[in-house]
């Protein structure tokens, strides 16, 4: 795909830093979001991901560094800012105490929107979370998925132009999430520019055209989730698992046959460009491994070259 | 690929409203909470709301009706003889409206702010953080102002207002209501659990039998006198007081100023709050 060097940033940070206390939450980021892209932030817990989604939102005021918004300053232009955003936050925080179609329409007033304008934009949202049916039921009786909808829906009431999602399919079973990843590329195809973070590297690969990938408030990685597995990890991984309390042991017996070599506590991960070659030289040199598996490298693969640790823990 | 700027009607309406000076904290859309609030009302608990109704209607009769027949008639302020029952109504009145304040201003409010996190949406729409305490002040004003017309509707038919002042007892007993609920949503931003909560009621139970509700406050000594007076039940009972049994003087211009620096600080210390525990 040929970019054009004249692609929008609409949001920019440098050295983007965000203190609570003596506790440095997010540690001098720099990043740009592209108009129309889907850009992903990529962490562990505590990594500083909805921090940084809530100094976009302009919820939260920087520490020092710089941040604009569509050009705009979040420190003295927040509502203008929000006007132009979607937020679905980690915890939907819905209005519990409402209906369905109630959360939707007071959320529309919040941003001073007509009530008439209102009515048929719910109806469309209604469509679109597949809600349509559970209007009239209070938000709270709605499944933990219906939820997730809902939360998204409020967030496209005012059209925005960029939409923060933050972790928007954790806690939602498999079919749910490819639901919520259909409504979220029909919005991309809309021109409508995606920011999510999210702890499951399958999500990332399938939704992100760029990710950033954080620890600890710094940027460890940056780049299409193609260019990071070319860039950090090999081709393919071998996963063997000898048991708990062998793995170390047969891990050094391995040291040399691969690229690189990884030891979990539970597996062994061996990082080449062939990987079937590798397993069927290990089993021929007489070790027996309970489990073993060929597969292809992913970003959680990055994430554990970068970070020694894995995503998900 | 160029995808072109594209700002819908809906983006550039929410826009244009957030322009307005000083959107960052208030941005003239206090109602939209109203109305939020219009709609969660649907599913109250209507027991407790009409519970708080009833109580200073229950008082009015069990202390003016009922122990006024032992008492007779006493002296009002300006020495005319007046019912026990008309003496006391007033004094329910702005209790009325404090009751019905404070009911929402304090444990809704502790209630949204702790576990439903209503205003942390509120806050990323284009709402300012006064938007949200004018809001729920508002809301709960209503309901004290509600309150205080209901007892009212009791208490004229029982010719217990003696004075054609009386009928400004209701936008009095608004004003308190107004007063009760900034304060009283300002020291709830405060509050971190329900210990804390349970001392705001420890401490209106008293204020509300020696604010001068059901004795005139010159029975007490000079100093504690002085201490009674500064209290905003006190200060309200003697306003609606004033009105209902029509004894006008300069007294009231300052009634009615020490609710508007309560409403001004109540509304401040709320905003900034919220500013606080939710924008950090
Ligand atoms: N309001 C706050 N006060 C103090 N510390 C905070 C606050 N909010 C976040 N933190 C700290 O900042 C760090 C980053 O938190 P953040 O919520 O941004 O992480 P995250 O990447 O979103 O993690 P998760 O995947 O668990 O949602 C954490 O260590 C957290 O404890
Ligand atoms: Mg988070």
């Amino acid at each position: 795909m040929s970019k054009s060097v004249e692609r929008e940033a609409v949001i920019r940070a440098r050295s983007l830093t965000k203190k609570y206390k003596d506790f440095v939450a997010v540690d001098g980021i720099d990043f740009d979001v592209y108009r129309g892209e889907s850009f992903g932030l990529l962490g562990p817990n505590g990594a500083g991901k909805s921090t940084t989604m809530k100094m976009i939102t302009s919820v939260s005021q920087r520490t020092s560094g710089e941040l604009t918004i569509l050009g705009k300053e979040p420190n003295n232009q927040g509502p203008e800012i929000r006007a132009h955003l979607g937020v679905v936050p980690q915890k939907d925080m819905l209005d519990r105490e409402l209906k369905v179609w109630e959360n939707l329409v007071t959320y529309g007033r919040y941003f001073g929107l007509p009530r008439k304008w209102l009515k048929t934009k719910v109806e469309e949202l209604l469509e679109f979370a597949q809600l349509t049916e559970k209007r009239n039921e209070k938000a709270d009786d709605l499944s933990g998925g219906m939820q997730r909808r809902l939360a998204i829906a409020r967030g496209l009431i005012n059209e925005p132009e960029i939409l923060l999602l933050d972790e928007p399919t954790t806690g939602l079973d498999p079919q749910a999430r490819h639901i919520l990843w259909d409504r979220l590329f029909r919005l991309k195809e809309q021109g409508v520019t995606l920011v999510l973070t999210t702890h499951y590297m399958d999500e990332a690969e399938q939704l992100c055209d760029r990710i950033i990938v954080m620890d600890k408030g710094k940027i460890m990685a940056e780049g299409s989730p193609a260019e990071l597995i070319r860039k950090y990890s090999s081709k393919e991984v071998v996963e063997l698992r000898f048991g708990t309390d062998k793995n170390e042991g047969v891990a050094k017996q391995l040291e040399g046959k691969s690229e690189r070599i990884e030891l979990l506590p539970d597996r062994i991960l061996l990082y080449t460009d062939k990987g079937e070659a590798l397993l069927t030289s290990i089993l021929d040199s007489g070790l027996h491994p309970v489990t073993s598996l060929v597969r292809r490298s992913s970003l959680e693969d990055v994430f554990l070259r970068l970070t020694g640790r894995t995503l998900v823990d | 690929m160029i995808t072109q700027a594209l700002i819908t009607q809906a983006v550039a309406i929410a826009e244009k409203r957030a322009k307005r000076p000083g959107a960052s904290v208030y941005s003239g859309r206090a109602i939209t909470m109203i109305e939020r609030s219009l709609y969660a009302a649907k599913s109250s608990n209507w027991l407790i709301i009409i519970s708080g109704f009833v109580e200073p209607v229950l008082y009015l009769m069990a202390f003016g009706f009922g122990i006024g027949q032992l008492i007779g008639d006493i002296q009002d302020g300006s020495g005319n003889p007046v019912s026990y029952a008309a003496y006391i109504a007033p004094a329910l009145l702005a209790t009325s409206a404090m009751n019905g304040a404070l009911y929402d201003a304090t444990w809704n409010v502790f209630f949204k702010m702790h576990f439903s996190k209503v205003y942390q949406v509120m806050l990323s729409s284009s709402l300012g953080p006064m938007d949200v305490a004018l809001g729920e002040i508002s809301w709960a004003l209503i309901r004290g102002a509600t309150y205080s017309v209901g007892f009212m509707a009791i208490a004229w038919p029982l010719g217990l207002v003696t004075s054609a002042w009386g009928l400004l007892a209701i936008p009095a007993a608004t004003l308190i209501a107004f007063g009760f609920a900034s304060i009283g949503m300002a020291i709830t931003s405060y509050m971190k659990n329900f210990q804390q909560m349970n001392w705001v009621n420890f401490f209106l139970l008293p204020m509300f039998l020696f604010s001068g509700t059901f004795f005139p406050v010159s029975v007490y000594p000079e100093w504690i006198q002085v201490i009674v007076k500064a209290l905003p039940l006190c200060q309200g009972v003697d306003l609606v007081r004033s009105l209902m049994l029509g004894i006008i003087d300069i007294s009231v211009l300052g009634h009615i100023a020490y609710f508007v620096v309560m409403i001004v600080l109540g509304l401040s210390f709320t905003t900034v709050r919220l500013k606080a525990l939710f924008m950090r």
